[in-house]
């Protein structure tokens, strides 16, 4: 059976970890490589790295943490800020991740998605999307809308219309960020994640409001997502890997158990 | 020496990677050449599986492979490089390598919490009389697997190990001295890079 994943999302700006509370501010907390591979060894099942810096000498930065990655943690990880177009992408890929993340330049022009797609395969394309709640009216039924700026930015589409359009042009998968419960510690937007996940065929990965362990069971089960994304629970040392994935197995979810112990068949 | 076959499928550098953490020299080649006379040979790839074998072709691989394989070259398949081993795809109805015979068929409709392409982090089972590849395996175990197509060997006998996503298909399987497996070694973690660890020094029985 298919397992649960617990994805970790680091945020990166000019080569440093850095966490940002409700996109107002961002503080840096360390090393992206070296918290990589602690979490890789800890049994995370993917890493999602997201580059936050502004300047273009940045992005050759990123470039080369993607390539320390590659080189030293053996699981899927995705990279996504900035990209605009499929040769952004290729350069991601070919310096080691297993797939982009398309935001806000999937918004401005979602034929990236497709074209993308048709260069490196539906498995390596994910929509990354940011989700405010708003009045339902008639350009918005669902009242979920989607926002690109950090949530400055309101763009008038409605969130499950834009799932759905994203998995028609050939994401394989769709990260939905809730902008109401980013950094907030009080759990997933539950609603939101199961309406979107209900909506399409494709892997949905739960972002924004992680706080407890019972908060990603609560959207792995009653959100219907297949992954949920962690960020300040792990970066300030709240929980560990171990703790969360233990929870969520002894509350009956499949979850990739085999940790970091099989340096002993590395011997044999 | 191991040679990665180099067809524009997907990004070989991450098994190069890998095997570079694991101490093992690689090279990724697209010349049949290196393939005929590697020690070793990993048949990588992510992709569809017409235009995959229309590079091989175009590049002599197809050929190199076959001949690798007859002169019992150590070759391992990982995920469309494994499908490519068997006779025949129904992705774009292609015929493909036939080093073992069986078929790769598409995913029929499965319910709608199983989706397709099958990507994560599934548990094999391992059957039959056990394979030195997975010596060591446990019985809890975890393998990352993309892919929406499945393996059908057509000698039940030599499937290594099966996976269920709404049916149960064959996660492994081996011939002589050909080893396939529908998963990525090279991004299940450690133990995926035991069981390519295992493959550099493989020698099989022919």
């Amino acid at each position: 059976m298919l397992t649960k994943r617990v994805i970790s999302c680091l945020d990166v700006r000019d080569g440093k970890l850095a966490k940002s509370i409700q996109f107002q501010g961002t503080i840096d907390i360390g090393d992206p490589v070296e918290k990589a591979h602690e979490y890789y060894e800890a049994g995370l099942d993917e890493l999602v790295f997201y580059d936050i810096t502004a300047s273009h000498e940045g992005r050759g930065i990123m470039l080369d943490v993607v390539r320390r990655v590659a080189a030293q943690v053996f699981i899927p990880f995705s990279v996504g800020g900035g990209l605009r177009s499929v040769s952004d992408a290729g350069r991601v890929l070919e310096a080691g991740a297993e797939k982009v993340n398309y935001n806000s330049g999937a918004v401005e022009r979602p034929e990236v998605l497709a074209e993308a797609a048709r260069a490196f395969g539906v498995q390596a394309v994910v929509l990354s999307m940011d989700v405010l709640r708003t009045a339902p009216t008639a350009q918005l039924p669902s009242g979920f809308e989607v926002v690109t700026h950090g949530g400055r930015q309101r763009r008038g589409i409605d969130a499950l219309e834009w799932a759905r359009r994203a998995e028609q042009l050939g994401a394989g998968e769709i990260v939905v960020n809730s902008i109401d419960a980013d950094g907030t510690r009080q759990g997933y937007d539950v609603a939101l994640t199961r309406q979107i996940a209900d909506a399409v065929s494709l892997p949905v990965i739960a972002s924004g409001g992680g706080g407890e362990c019972e908060h990603l069971r609560e959207v792995l089960v009653e959100g219907h997502a297949d992954a949920a994304l962690v960020a300040s629970m792990l970066h300030y040392g709240s929980h560990t890997v171990q703790e969360i994935k233990g929870y969520l197995s002894q509350h009956g979810l499949a979850i990739r158990t085999s940790p970091a112990a099989f340096s002993a068949m590395l011997a044999k | 020496m191991i040679t990665i076959v180099d067809y524009d499928a997907g990004n070989p550098t991450s098994v190069q990677r890998a095997l570079a953490a694991l101490g093992a020299e690689s090279r990724i080649s697209p010349d049949p050449e290196h393939v005929r006379r590697a020690e070793r040979v990993i048949f990588p790839g992510v992709g569809h599986a017409q235009s995959a074998m229309a590079v091989l072709a175009q590049r002599g691989l197809d050929q190199a492979l076959r001949e690798a394989f007859a002169q019992g070259t150590p070759i391992l398949g990982v995920c469309v490089g494994a499908q490519l081993s068997l006779t025949r795809s129904e992705e774009g109805d292609t015929p493909c390598l036939d080093l073992v015979p069986g078929n790769v068929r598409r995913f029929p409709p499965l319910p709608r919490e199983l989706k397709v392409p099958h990507m994560g982090w599934n548990r094999i089972e391992p059957c039959g009389p056990g394979h030195p590849l997975l010596a060591g395996v446990p019985a809890q175990n975890e393998f990352y697997f993309v892919h929406s197509y499945y393996l059908e060997p057509s000698d039940p006998e030599c499937v290594l190990a099966t996976c269920e996503h709404g049916l149960r298909f064959a996660a492994a399987f081996a011939r002589a001295n050909l080893a396939a497996l529908q998963f990525h070694p090279e991004k299940s973690g450690p133990l995926g890079l035991a069981l390519l660890d295992r493959f550099t020094r493989w020698s099989p029985r022919c």
